[in-house]
């Protein structure tokens, strides 16, 4: 099956990769050489997946896999492999060329930063990471790929390591996804135990093809579930979602890089890869490891939807309606639109980079503001960001027709109406849709229109190396919909591996007059109640308990450090006590025991051995002193005794005879 | 008059009695040591006199005997001396009655 | 080939003894040098080496006290060998970290000679004079070199050790009087068909656990170990933890498993039980340690408790499939020289910040990222090595031994995974307060990484990373060997 460019996939990862080595090798100094070798790296990588996707054009369903064998233990070998299909190959393009965009952004928005150099060669590696994500073919390979991808996140969301802030994210973010890759790394070993490979493909021996599954049996369930725990900490998803608004606290580029293109996108990614897995012994699409997918994903996208009407940081709104949107896709994937929820992710990727980076223009043109409280009446100042960002908050919203996320949306709405399971999803998921037209038209008021507050009275335009990426991004989102429409829905067939076909009555859907009439309640309401938005917010005027429910996150996070975290710190304590005094004390104990048998013998020793050889000894000191009163010094004395013992001897020996 | 063993004998009796005179009665360390040597020399003349009137051929172990003591005897008497004038110039005298030390 | 063997063991008590001649400036270049010749020898041992044949290789038999069953036997398989090469390896490192005098460098190369011995002797008494001469020079080392509380610690370790050593000791002597064999083969080779019969099997295997287990350490025999890593300098720290805590886990592997094949069935679920004791309690005590080489001492608990884990799991069950029994010893044996090299890395790089500081805890640091940006970084290699990040060394070894263990005992492992997180949580934690935050007046006038200490930093973190991608190099050496333990234990 190798054929062509699946032989030389590897290269795209590893580009961005070798670039970010080199930048790594560059001094503080050489700025500008390393972002050249970041941008080239990222354009060489996007050129060849390019050429990837080209490929993967040639047939419907098209896949080639290469595998090959890391090591060999024992008697057997580990493999790993790379896979070139359209879910891949898709991804590939999205993530190379929004990668590409915030890296030129990155070069005029970090320009002035100390550590220029080293925050592209963090760039590259982190898309690299991700690309490397993308076409494993073997879940191992993934798994080392996404610890990569939360690695470079790590070291990105921590990049201004000497905000004590920045530092708390950076370790909150890696614990927390770390807690799903435990779930991730056991279901990967009872994968491979059960299947005893965790190749994806392998010519009909993969894991995911059908053999594979039928040798996993119901243990696929758990599996699946398993691995949706790792799902759930990378993409944000109710209960482990608490780290992404907090990473905010990285550069804003990197939280464009997160939230579009990298690390969130993995979850969703990795659900579909897997979706074997989930969908194995499906009864009319349902199965109970795609309920739960459903049931979380629901949760997740409306608990954030609410948290983003209460927050008042610019990116933390745009991160709750990441997490909200992550939660949609995880809805749609878990009822079975495979293809709309990827869709929804590549223009979520889209759309999702012009923000942040229409907000990073934001909050430069304010120098360093965030709160969009001190804001407002940016749109005379700042015309192409605002221009820009409307572009992007109308395709979040699902503004219908021009914009890709309406589109996406619209699928995704009707995938869910669809449901045999439930309806429920579905409504409340035209809830999610009022609700993030609702903080979008909060945000875009509060931060271009009314009155010009604080921050915004020295705002100016960002230069062009920032707004160029805006203005292309924004236009691919309105172009991205020309493939997007179910009159040529070309591109969701080619994800299901179909032609697709032009039928232009097909164009209007009911599931799209639905969204239409909701997004514009939304937009509506919006408009309606922060027309006269100010300092403070109109939802805290009404009802201010409501509302700091929203605004501290529904103590979601307190939640979590009273009880899991404070069990796991006292835990902690007391192993170290337990060692300290009890293990220890146990041991000293035995120590003890030991010193007092030793005393005991001791004292055996002085009383009852030493006294009965002292006592030997005495006597016979005694004896010698008697005896030693014979000896007179008198060398004649001794002679004579000698010679009367020797006459003595004499006189018996004569008797004797 | 021939010479038989019982002559030797009781030249060599003779001998060894007035050396173990002589070391007993004399006060003087020297003439001890004298005493002590003449005692020697009545050992050696008794060894000889036993190989002479032994059976015959003998190897000639009674005489290598006796030359061994004598060359011995030569070093004891060295010492000996040695000894005694050691002890003379520490305590000033070579009366063996006041050299009491070794009283136990 | 023996006598490269023979060299090993020999070259480094020469050196020892050359060292009380020379002029004390000298002593380091005199230890260095006589650790380049048993490097040499190590590689000459590897070449020589035949990957593919199972069995020991290169054995050296000489009577020597026949009246005991005493004989001089050396020979190495492929576990020795990667045994060998580490401790080649984890010596001239500690060398280089400390720069000492004559005495000292006298008894760690005494330790060394002890520690190729215990590695290579195939014969009970040789194997057992060897493993208690490594003991004491590192008493005398913590005692002589220490920091606060040496006395006390090294006592105690010495007593613990000590103790264990008697146990086994008694056990042996035991079995060579049933059996009349001390040699490690005849011995596992009856080892199927049960070594002792009846009660008295259970003393003799509990006397030989005790020792080993002290040795390695397994909870709860393990309060000797943070006491005496904390206790001793730097140099004798990365050599404990780097080449002598793997004694323990080595006696595990040649003497109480395949003698006692049958018992450590019995007791296995206990076994595992202790395994994972070990790694979950040794991580959460970690967390809450204030010390860095108290830290760094617990985690060492942790990690060597993956490998009584891959063990344990091996031995516990009847009829172990051979695919995992592999992948479990792989991944122990593999786990072993990890270890060694990272928990040798950062016992160094914990010396350095104590060398600069004059303090070595956590809390004494702060915002080190912006004035030692080198010294960081490599260090950070060392800290995400050891908590199994994928690409560095530590994550092969977990993995083979997760997966394998996994097969066999599953509760237990899915348990042991825990320790994943933990240790993730206590070096992130170290990350955020040794690098992170403002710069502070403490650490303002630090230097860099020297030149020097470059050179020493490097190569070891090149050699992690040259694992965690490529690990078939090492995998080679012990392949075979593996197969063959499996089949005796599985």
């Amino acid at each position: 099956m190798s054929n062509g460019i699946i032989a030389h996939l590897w290269l795209i990862p590893a580009v961005p990769l070798a670039a970010s080595l080199v930048i790594l090798s560059l001094a503080n100094t050489q700025g500008t050489a390393a972002a050249a070798v970041a941008v080239g790296g990222q354009v060489i990588a996007l050129l060849f997946a390019l050429a990837a996707f080209a490929q993967t054009l040639a047939t419907p369903g098209y896949r080639a896999f290469q595998n090959f064998t890391w090591f060999t233990f024992g008697e057997q070998s580990l493999r790993l492999g790379f896979v070139l299909d359209p879910l891949a190959a898709v991804m590939l393009v999205m993530i190379t060329f929004v990668s590409l965009w915030i890296f030129v952004f990155s070069v005029g928005y970090m320009a002035a930063d100390r550590n220029f150099t080293r925050f592209f060669a963090y760039l590259s590696f982190f898309s690299a990471a991700m690309l490397g994500v993308v076409i494993a073919n073997s879940l191992l390979l993934l798994f080392i790929c996404w610890e990569l991808v939360g690695l470079a996140s790590y070291l990105l969301i921590g990049f201004w390591i000497h905000k004590p802030s920045a530092a708390a994210a950076a370790k909150k973010a890696f614990i927390t996804t770390r807690i799903g890759d435990l779930g991730f790394f056991l279901g990967m070993l009872w994968l491979y135990d059960r299947s005893g490979t965790l190749l994806f493909y392998d010519g009909g021996g993969g894991c995911i093809e059908h053999a594979g599954l039928v040798s996993l049996g119901a243990s696929a369930t758990f599996i699946a579930l398993l691995i949706f725990c790792g799902a759930v900490g990378k993409s944000g998803q109710f209960p482990l979602h608490v780290w992404l608004p907090d990473a905010m606290e990285g550069p804003t580029p990197v939280s464009a890089l997160i939230h579009a293109a990298t690390m969130v996108a993995a979850g969703v990614f990795l659900v579909a890869r897997t979706y074997p897995l989930f969908s194995f012994g499906a009864v009319h699409g349902v199965t109970p490891s795609l309920t739960v997918v459903v049931w979380i994903g629901v949760v997740t996208a409306l608990i954030s939807a609410f948290i983003a009407l209460g927050q008042f940081d610019i990116k933390r709104i745009l991160a709750y309606s990441t997490i909200s949107q992550l939660g949609l896709m995880m809805v749609s994937l878990g009822v079975g639109g495979v293809a709309a929820g990827i869709l929804h992710l590549l223009a979520h990727g889209f759309f999702k980079a012009l923000l942040f980076l229409g907000s990073g223009s934001v909050i430069h043109g304010c120098h360093e503001e965030q709160d969009i409280r001190r804001m407002g009446g940016l749109r005379g100042l700042m015309p192409v960001t605002f221009a820009t960002y409307a572009i992007g908050m109308m395709a979040l919203s699902g503004v219908p027709l021009f914009f890709a996320g309406a589109w996406t949306k619209e699928d995704i709405l009707h995938a869910t109406s669809e449901w045999p399971a439930s309806r429920v999803p579905h409504y409340l998921m035209l809830l999610g849709v009022v609700l993030t037209a609702l903080y979008m038209t909060r945000q875009m008021i509060y931060v271009f229109f009314g009155q010009r507050r604080a921050a915004a009275e020295h705002a100016h335009e960002s230069p062009s190396v920032m707004t160029l990426p805006l203005i292309v991004l924004a236009t691919c989102v309105v172009l991205f919909s020309a493939v997007l429409t179910p009159a040529w829905p070309w591109l969701h067939r080619y994800l299901s591996g179909e032609r697709a076909v032009f039928h232009l009555a097909q164009l209007i859907q009911p599931a799209l007059l639905l969204a239409l009439v909701f997004v514009a309640l939304g937009i509506g309401l919006g408009i309606a109640i922060y027309r006269r938005a100010a300092e403070s917010d109109p939802v805290e005027n009404a009802s201010p308990a409501l509302f700091r429910f929203l605004e501290n996150r529904m103590w979601l996070d307190e939640l979590y450090d009273g009880t899991v975290l404070a069990l796991a710190r006292a835990l902690s304590r007391a192993s170290d006590l337990l060692d300290r005094y009890f293990w220890d004390g146990l041991a000293r104990g035995v120590g003890l025991i030991g010193r007092w048998l030793g005393r005991l013998t001791k004292g055996f020793d002085e009383h009852a051995i030493n006294a009965g050889a002292n006592d030997a000894a005495g006597l016979a000191r005694g004896f010698g002193r008697i005896l030693s009163l014979r000896h007179s010094g008198q060398v004649q004395t001794y002679l004579g005794v000698i010679a009367l013992g020797m006459l003595a001897l004499l006189l018996l020996y004569a008797w004797l005879i | 008059m021939t010479p038989t063993l019982q002559l030797f004998l009781i030249v060599s009796a003779a001998l060894f009695c007035v050396g173990l005179l002589a070391a007993l009665s004399r006060r003087h360390a020297i003439f001890i040591l004298i005493g002590i040597e003449m005692m020697l020399a009545a050992a050696g003349l008794n060894f000889i006199a036993f190989w002479r009137f032994g059976p015959q051929p003998a190897p000639p172990n009674g005489v290598m005997v006796t030359i061994f003591a004598i060359a011995i005897a030569a070093a004891e008497a060295a010492v000996g001396l040695a000894l005694v004038i050691a002890a003379y110039r520490h305590y000033r005298t070579t009366n063996v009655d006041q050299l009491d030390q070794l009283k136990g | 080939m023996a006598h490269l063997i023979t060299g090993l063991l020999f070259i480094p008590l020469l050196g020892a003894l050359f060292l009380s001649v020379v002029p004390r400036n000298y002593a380091r270049a005199i230890a260095l040098g006589s650790n380049l010749i048993t490097a040499l020898l190590a590689l000459t041992l590897w070449r020589h080496f035949d990957p593919a044949a199972t069995g020991l290789q290169m054995v050296g038999r000489h009577l020597w006290v026949p009246a005991i069953g005493a004989e001089y036997l050396v020979g190495i398989d492929g576990l020795s060998l990667l045994l060998v090469l580490l401790i080649s390896l984890v010596f001239p490192f500690a060398f280089l970290a400390e720069k000492m005098g004559r005495r000292f460098c006298a008894l760690m190369l005494v330790m060394q000679a002890a520690l190729y011995g215990t590695f290579t002797a195939q014969n009970f008494i040789l194997w057992f004079l060897f493993y208690e001469m490594s003991l004491v020079p590192s008493f005398l080392l913590i005692k002589g070199w220490g920091s606060a509380k040496r006395d006390r610690a090294a006592t105690k370790f010495f007593l613990y050790t000590f103790l264990g050593s008697v146990a086994m000791l008694l056990s042996f002597l035991g079995i060579y009087l049933l059996r009349g064999s001390f040699d490690f083969s005849t011995l596992a080779a009856l080892g199927k068909g049960g070594l002792v019969a009846g009660n008295l099997r259970w003393l003799i295997f509990a006397g030989i656990f005790l020792g080993l287990a002290v040795k390695v350490p397994l909870f709860p025999f393990h309060t000797w170990l943070p006491d005496a890593y904390e206790a001793a300098p730097t140099g004798v720290s990365m050599v404990l933890t780097g080449a002598l805590s793997k004694m323990g886990v080595y006696g595990f592997i040649r003497l109480l498993l395949p003698l006692f094949p049958n018992e450590t069935r019995i007791v296995g679920p206990w076994l595992l039980g202790l395994a994972v004791c070990s790694i979950v309690f040794a991580s959460l005590a970690a967390w809450a340690q204030s010390d860095l080489k108290r830290m760094v001492a617990y985690l060492s608990i942790n990690h060597l408790g993956y490998c009584m884990l891959g063990l344990f799991a091996v031995t516990a069950t009847a009829a172990v499939p051979a695919k995992e029994s592999q992948a479990a010893l792989s991944g122990v044996f593999l786990q072993i020289f990890n270890h060694g090299i990272t928990a040798a890395a950062l016992f160094y790089f914990v010396g350095l910040l104590e060398q600069r500081r004059g303090a070595r805890g956590l809390n004494d640091f702060g915002g080190l990222m912006q004035r030692t940006p080198l010294l960081c970084a490599w260090m950070s290699v060392a800290m995400f090595s050891s908590l199994g990040l994928p690409g560095l060394n530590g994550f092969v070894s977990e993995f083979l031994i997760f997966k394998g263990s996994f097969a066999l005992a599953a509760g237990y492992t899915a348990t042991a995974v825990l320790g994943l997180l933990l240790t993730a949580i206590v070096f992130l934690r170290a990350m955020q307060l040794l690098f992170s935050g403002p710069l502070t007046e403490r650490v303002s006038d630090f230097p860099d990484l020297r030149l020097g200490e470059r050179w020493i930093a490097v190569p070891v973190t090149l050699l992690m990373f040259a694992i965690g991608i490529y690990p078939q190099f090492l995998f080679s050496i012990f392949n075979s060997t593996v197969v063959q333990i499996g089949r005796l234990l599985g």
